[in-house]
């Protein structure tokens, strides 16, 4: 059958922009994407730039975008993107700069990998094996099936906004230490993690969930830190006050009270970061996004509130 | 310039595994890799490793016997006892690293039976074992803060007054080339199956350190020895675990037969992957199978077991091939997967280049002999990688360094630029294409006089035509179409090797499996092959087998 595949190129040493191309190549109703790029870049087009090692989605080179989300393209079958032929956009991932055509820099990505400190801490060398049940290493297995392939980082809306967020991939790294039983250094590591640009920066719109070729599910990840944060007394952060408040709210009237919310959660001590919520206030304003200061009772509010209070007692109970 | 004590090239389990040894040694080391170390094609293991842990009544004795056996008793013996000696300090030492290794019951490492050995001692995790050492190995890189070259591509060795001095390279990323000078160098680049088409093997296994320790000087050993490895998909040639069948998967064929009790009544599924191999294409040649394959089966297995300790597998079969393996058995047939072959080694790594050292596949020391068992290549990769660092510390403290001629550096430079200024010829690929269709003709599960000459003259007439390929890319970002290029080169002397190791055995033994010469010769042939550049010609000789408490006996499983 024959495929019809849109390139997104940029050579830095050429190009002020980048453009489009379109090829076309015969491929079978097995090929994957990887097959079709290759056979591009062996049989037409020798300039084409892009990462691709093992063919077999463990090694983590070739994440791109297919039709605007980040697949391991090795084992995207074109058919199943493009079952009528429709052309088959490939783009570099999003969130990284490009190098050349489908070639992205990913030394920021590994520096963040980097940064929480990515290796298992002990403070004795037993003289066998640690002892561990094979449960609490199964569990680990979720998340040391991550191959790095920076398809979670490329859709992060969080990262989008706030290129210094530590990040679904090396969070869900950082998990890997905070959940190892053999890890010494959990409560510090639970610490760093709970500061700016860190777990709590997660806006948990779920996309890197969707995208994770390995079922990684950074950002249920990311949320499990924070209980565990909360857990080992970590409670001076906008987040947890994020949490407290919008529970409060909902259990108290049935509704959120926006502007309580913001306050509460920059903390009504904190002086400097009051200071730039009105700045915030203000410019929403004069564009008319202000909510109102007194929460108005919706209809039913009671029934909204009930429900919040038996979701909490269920909670403590379990 | 650069200055490193030691320089390792390749970033796989090896190749870390000697970095961190180094590090720790007190070495100024440095990693060099074409790719981001976690890309690295250790990556792809996935059934585990073996080790005869002493402390639950297992014996290295028997760990190394059924090595030895596996080898059909074409491995160094000394070489096999350090390493399956050694095993059980390497598995608890990556377990204190941090491997996530699958346990028993009472907290300790649990284990699942492999081909060749009747006891079960592989450790693992899940299905993606050597994914899971090279993350942590990777973590181990972090720690001590290694200084890594990533994605450099090594075009040179540099040998100056009969020693080694370095090696030049170029960064992928900018076209960057420089000289990179160091007192030692661990040559860690793993595999070469892309001589060959299909394989397992990743497009990065291109044998570059084979080739390039050739072009210094030091010979490959037993190069012929090509293991086909019996459950691979048709077609791309990806690898499904030998773990599905230590877990308890059967093989059957097109009549639903488990043929391998007509092969191996003892060994069944479990015997050495040659042996296997062998019982499969036969099954195929006379047309009991479907398609040119026969079937993995794990039906009987159930859903949750296979999720839970083969996941990998399942979603290779979901992914590639639209099969659940808890309803449907898979297609598979033997496929080009390991090279037992490699440049050769004494037991500590070093090669007969003074500060030339290997380790991991790209070396033969020799642990696998005609045959590898599955789970010993990861383990090949620990041991050895941290005694070539370790062995390379006394070198390198006798050693001032050598004061590199800068002209090196400018020669290669210009060699580079000629190949990039060829006028328009042939693309790399069309020569890549003919040489691994050649190979897997010349060099497969059977072979004979006959296909090994036909191989080799066609080998000859494709290295004479490397002048007409031409690279289109002409840029310094990224030229992968250079990178290709240069790795086809590195391929052509490898597959030379591999095709003149074939000629000149006159027996079959292990992978070795020739249908006009069908019998093991100890007589004449209890001996290595060795491949060596004399100027412009490769040379063959052959050297003994070191054999110290196992006698060769018949090979039966």
């Amino acid at each position: 059958m024959e495929a019809q595949i849109k390139v997104k190129r940029f050579n830095p040493e050429n190009d002020s922009e980048s453009f489009f191309q379109d090829y076309s190549i015969d491929v079978t109703e097995d090929s994957t994407i990887l097959d079709g790029l290759i056979k591009i870049r062996e049989e037409i087009d020798g300039t084409l730039a892009l990462r691709c090692s093992c063919r077999a989605s463990i090694c983590g080179s070739c994440s791109m975008k297919v039709n605007g989300s980040a697949k391991l393209v090795c084992k995207t079958r074109i058919k199943e993107v493009s079952p009528e032929g429709e052309p088959v956009t490939v783009e570099p991932m999003g969130n990284f700069p490009v190098i050349k055509d489908l070639v992205t820099d990913m030394d920021l990505f590994w520096s963040k990998v980097k940064s929480v400190d990515p290796y298992v801490k002990t403070n004795f060398e037993p003289e066998a094996e640690h002892i561990a049940s094979n449960e609490s290493m199964t569990h680990l297995l979720g998340v040391m099936n991550c191959i790095m392939c920076g398809a979670c980082v490329s859709e992060c809306t969080a990262l989008e906004v706030d290129p210094a967020f530590t990040g679904p991939a090396a969070l869900a790294k950082a998990y890997r230490f905070v959940a190892d039983p053999r890890d010494e250094d959990k409560k510090s590591r639970l610490g760093k993690l709970n500061e700016n640009t860190g777990v709590w920066d997660c806006s948990r719109c779920l996309a890197c969930v969707e995208v994770c070729p390995k079922d990684v599910a950074p950002m249920e990840r990311i949320v499990k830190m924070r209980d565990l944060a909360i857990e080992e007394g970590y409670t001076n952060t906008s987040g947890y006050r994020h949490t407290e408040s919008f529970s409060d709210s909902i259990k108290k009237h049935g509704r959120l009270d926006e502007t309580r919310l913001a306050l509460e959660s920059t903390g009504l001590l904190n002086i400097s970061g009051l200071i730039d919520l009105a700045v915030i206030g203000i410019k929403s304003l004069f564009k008319g996004k202000i909510p109102p200061p007194l929460p108005h009772k919706p209809k039913e509010a009671d029934k909204v509130t009930s429900i919040a209070r038996r979701l909490d007692s269920q909670e403590t109970e379990e | 310039m650069s200055k490193h004590d030691l320089l390792i090239i390749g970033a796989g389990l090896a190749g870390l595994r000697a970095a961190v040894e180094g590090v720790r040694q007190g070495l100024n080391v440095a990693v060099i890799t074409k790719v981001h170390p976690v890309r690295s094609h250790s990556n792809a293991a996935q059934g585990g490793i073996n080790a005869a842990l002493t402390d639950r009544g297992d014996d290295w004795r028997d760990h190394a016997l059924a090595t030895i056996k596996g080898s059909d008793y074409l491995a160094d013996q000394d070489a096999v006892e350090v390493m399956c000696r050694e095993a059980g300090e390497a598995i608890i030492e990556l377990e204190n690293m941090g491997v996530i290794f699958s346990r028993d019951d009472d907290g300790k490492l649990g284990t699942r039976a492999f081909g060749g050995q009747k006891k079960a001692r592989t450790y693992f995790v899940g299905a993606i074992t050597g994914s899971a050492l090279l993350h942590v190995l990777y973590e181990q890189s972090v720690k001590y803060n290694l200084h890594i070259y990533e994605e450099w591509f090594v075009t040179k060795l540099i040998k100056q007054d009969g020693k080694i001095a370095g090696a030049i390279a170029f960064d992928i990323k900018t076209g960057q080339m420089e000289l990179i000078t160091a007192k030692a160098v661990v040559l860690a680049t793993g595999g070469a199956g892309r001589v060959f088409e299909p394989s397992t093997n990743a497009l990065i296994c291109t044998g570059d350190g084979l080739s390039l320790a050739m072009q210094v000087g030091a010979p490959v050993m037993d190069t012929e020895m090509i293991q086909y490895h019996p459950t691979t998909l048709a077609g791309n040639g990806i690898l499904l675990s030998e773990a599905a069948r230590g877990d308890g998967a059967y093989l059957i064929n097109s009549e639903g037969e488990r043929f391998m009790e007509k092969y191996a009544p003892d060994y069944m599924e479990l015997a050495s992957r040659d042996v296997v191999s062998r019982a499969e294409q036969t099954e195929i040649d006379e047309g009991r199978g479907v398609d040119g394959c026969v079937y993995l089966d794990l039906r009987h297995l159930g859903k949750k077991f296979i999720e839970e300790r083969l996941g990998y597998l399942q979603e290779v079969a979901l992914e590639f091939r639209g099969i659940d393996l808890s309803e449907s058995p898979i297609p598979i047939k033997p496929g080009m997967h390991y090279i037992m072959g490699g440049i050769k080694t004494d037991l500590n790594g070093a090669t007969n280049i003074p500060g030339l050292y290997a380790a991991g596949e790209c070396a033969n020391v020799s642990v696998h002999g005609a045959n590898r068992l599955g789970a010993n290549s990861l383990l090949d990769t620990i041991v050895f990688g941290r005694r070539a660092a370790v062995n390379s510390v006394d070198y390198i403290k006798s050693s001032n360094g050598i004061e590199v001629d800068e002209r090196e550096l400018s020669k290669e430079k210009s060699r580079i630029q000629n190949i990039l200024d060829r006028p328009k010829g042939m693309r790399s690929s069309e020569l890549r294409n003919k040489m691994g269709s050649t190979m897997t003709k010349g060099i497969g599960v059977w072979r004979d006089k006959n296909s090994i000459s036909e191989a080799i003259t066609k080998m000859k007439d494709l290295r004479g035509q490397l002048p007409n390929v031409y690279i289109e890319n002409k840029g310094k970002v990224f030229n992968t179409d250079l990178v290709s290029y240069l790795e086809l080169e590195f391929m052509v002397d490898v597959a030379e090797s591999i095709c003149q190791g074939a000629d000149i055995r006159l027996e079959s033994r292990g992978a070795h499996f020739r249908t006009d010469m069908k019998t093991r010769n100890d007589a004449d042939w209890l001996k290595h092959t060795l491949v060596q550049f004399e100027g412009e010609e490769l040379n063959t000789t052959t050297s003994d087998v070191t054999i110290t408490d196992w006698q060769p006996t018949e090979r039966v499983y």
